[in-house]
């Protein structure tokens, strides 16, 4: 049985605007999915039919086997939502907020309060329980967003860009929480618009552009499909000029810095014996770009010219 | 449907509402008493010791029922419609769409509310009153299942209102333009047998008439209308509002997309 599976999904708004164009995917149990997209792709549009927040045009969606048509109650018992947006009464009390989402989901208040804590102390909120969710900083309100997705204990997580605008400290230590939650056998959605996010935590990944999946695979198999990678080198030694390395191209960002640009077929080793032969130290590198970044733009851009290629 | 899901998320639901009409008492509870004592200083004190007896009671007496009646009407409305619609604007009723509650759950909850806090403000105008003047319960039974009917159906009517709503000016404009008029000539301060008999035909087909009538009817044991038609008209509305609602919420209108 799948986590989640999804089959010519298809939503039409009454504006006529096309969000979804018979999208198919599937997420197997435990796994930790990324469904990548621009803005305006159709990921909140097909969360939103997930979690029967929007009514669907055509498709099917099964959910640990529950078809939102047929069973949308066992359905929805699966799944725990973390909007993009805000979306929790901020006149209410952190503790609230989560013991009566555990109420809507039909657990008694006492196992909800248990619950409330450990969630509450994993992400780091219990000592602010009983203050107004509104006083709460963008990164609590977002922490407290996924204690509320969790609390019933879902089989299926989504989250819809969780970490959206909070800081960098903040963002690792959810990205360590959301492992765990992973690892504890939670599967797991995620969209993001920080590339480096999906990368680092999911496995499996779609990239959805224009209401269509145009990639769906593992996240290794996508990388692998990059065509350039750019590294940037520290070196030890100044240099007045980029050295001229057989088949890498060279740029001297300044006198310690140096860009080399390698292509698929090329490997790191040649690269390395290349700038030994020229008496070069490196003493640290890093991708330029982040790699899935550089990835989900090339495939953006191709379909572009593909689509604008056919209309002319 | 699962029962013990239902249960629960129903009993979350009231719990939630008492606490937010606790949490801003200022709003929801003072107003009213404010309201209601002022009309029974100036209509029942001043200005009824000169009108003299209505129906075989003095004024004040003859005006306290509708006045109970009108701030239960009020509250129960005022409840579910700010309620629910800040629910919406706030998107926090996705917390409740996203869950396996029921949607025949997620009114009966909001409606619940709506009575408590009619019900609650109900009794503390009547505390009021019985400051200014005597009442005895004639029919505590008509008196009491009439008061918990007509909050219903406001509540109910409230629900209506929320799901329907965009912005603020939503939620104000019935209450306004619909509800208080109603209610002024729903007999509220005056028997509809001192109107014209064209007016008085006119005004039975103003629903709050025969619960502010039923209501007195518990109370004083007077009554401009059969109790008979106070008790099926509040029951058909009852029924048809909830429908009204369950279908509205279960084709998503007003809270998807």
């Amino acid at each position: 049985m799948r986590a989640l599976s999804i089959q010519n999904l298809t939503k039409t708004y009454g504006n006529g605007m096309e969000a979804l164009k018979g999208i198919d995917f599937n997420v197997e149990p435990g796994d930790f999915y990324a469904l990548l997209g621009p803005n305006g792709a159709g990921k909140t549009t097909a969360i939103g039919i997930i979690t029967s927040l929007v009514n669907k045009t055509a498709g099917k969606v099964e959910i640990f086997g529950h078809d939102i048509d047929k069973e949308v109650e066992a359905a929805k018992a699966c799944i725990g939502l973390v909007p993009q947006e805000l979306n929790m009464n901020l006149f209410d009390s952190v503790l609230n907020i989560v013991v009566h989402q555990a109420g809507y989901y039909g657990i008694d208040r006492k196992t909800a309060l248990v619950r409330a804590e450990k969630y509450l102390t994993e992400l780091r909120l219990w000592d602010r329980r009983k203050d107004s969710a509104r006083n709460l900083s963008g990164g609590m309100k977002r922490r407290l967003m996924i204690a509320r997705a969790l609390i019933h204990e879902p089989k299926l997580l989504i989250l819809d860009e969780p970490t959206a605008g909070v800081d960098i400290e903040i963002r690792r230590s959810m990205w360590d929480f959301l492992r765990r939650t992973n690892e504890a056998g939670t599967t797991i959605i995620l969209t993001t618009h920080y590339l480096e996010e999906a990368e680092n935590l999911c496995r499996n990944v779609a990239i959805i552009d224009e209401g269509k999946i145009i990639e769906d695979a593992r996240m290794s198999t996508i990388l692998r499909k990059l065509q350039r990678e750019v590294f940037v080198m520290s070196l030890r030694d100044p240099l007045k000029e980029a050295p001229e390395l057989a088949n890498f191209e060279t740029f001297l960002n300044d006198e310690c810095e140096l860009e080399v640009a390698l292509n698929a077929s090329d490997d790191l080793n040649s690269l390395f014996k290349a700038l030994d032969q020229a008496g070069i130290t490196v003493l640290s590198l890093r991708n330029k770009a982040n790699r899935l970044e550089e990835l989900f733009m090339g495939l953006v851009e191709r379909k572009q010219q593909s689509t604008n290629g056919q209309a002319a | 449907m699962n029962l013990r899901v239902n249960w629960i998320g129903f009993k979350t639901l009231v719990r939630k509402e008492v606490i937010r009409v606790v949490r801003i008492w200022v709003q929801t509870i003072v107003p009213p008493a404010i309201t209601m004592t002022l009309y029974f200083i100036i209509f029942g004190n001043l200005i009824g010791r000169r009108i003299g007896m209505m129906d075989g009671f003095d004024y004040m007496q003859y005006i306290a029922p509708g006045l109970i009646m009108m701030s239960v009407i009020t509250n129960s409305y005022g409840n579910v419609v700010s309620s629910f619609f800040g629910a919406k604007f706030g998107k926090h009723v996705e917390e409740m769409l996203v869950s396996p509650m029921s949607n025949a759950t997620i009114i009966v909850g909001h409606v619940a509310g709506g009575v408590m806090r009619g019900l609650m403000v109900g009794g503390l105008v009547t505390i009021i009153a019985l400051a200014f003047t005597d009442l005895h319960v004639v029919h505590p039974l008509i008196t009491f299942s009439m008061v918990l009917l007509a909050s219903i159906v406001f509540a109910l009517l409230g629900f209506v209102n929320a799901v329907f709503a965009t912005k603020f000016d939503d939620i104000s404009i019935i209450p306004t333009f619909v509800l208080t008029p109603l209610t002024y000539l729903g007999g509220v301060f005056y028997s509809i047998s001192l109107l014209p008999e064209f007016w008085q035909k006119v005004s039975l087909a103003n629903p709050i008439l025969y619960m502010v009538n039923a209501f007195r009817y518990g109370i004083l044991g007077t009554s401009d209308i059969g109790i008979g038609w106070a008790y099926l008209i509040v029951s058909v509305f009852v029924v048809a509002l909830f429908t009204l609602n369950l279908t509205l919420l279960n084709r998503g209108i007003g809270i998807r997309e």
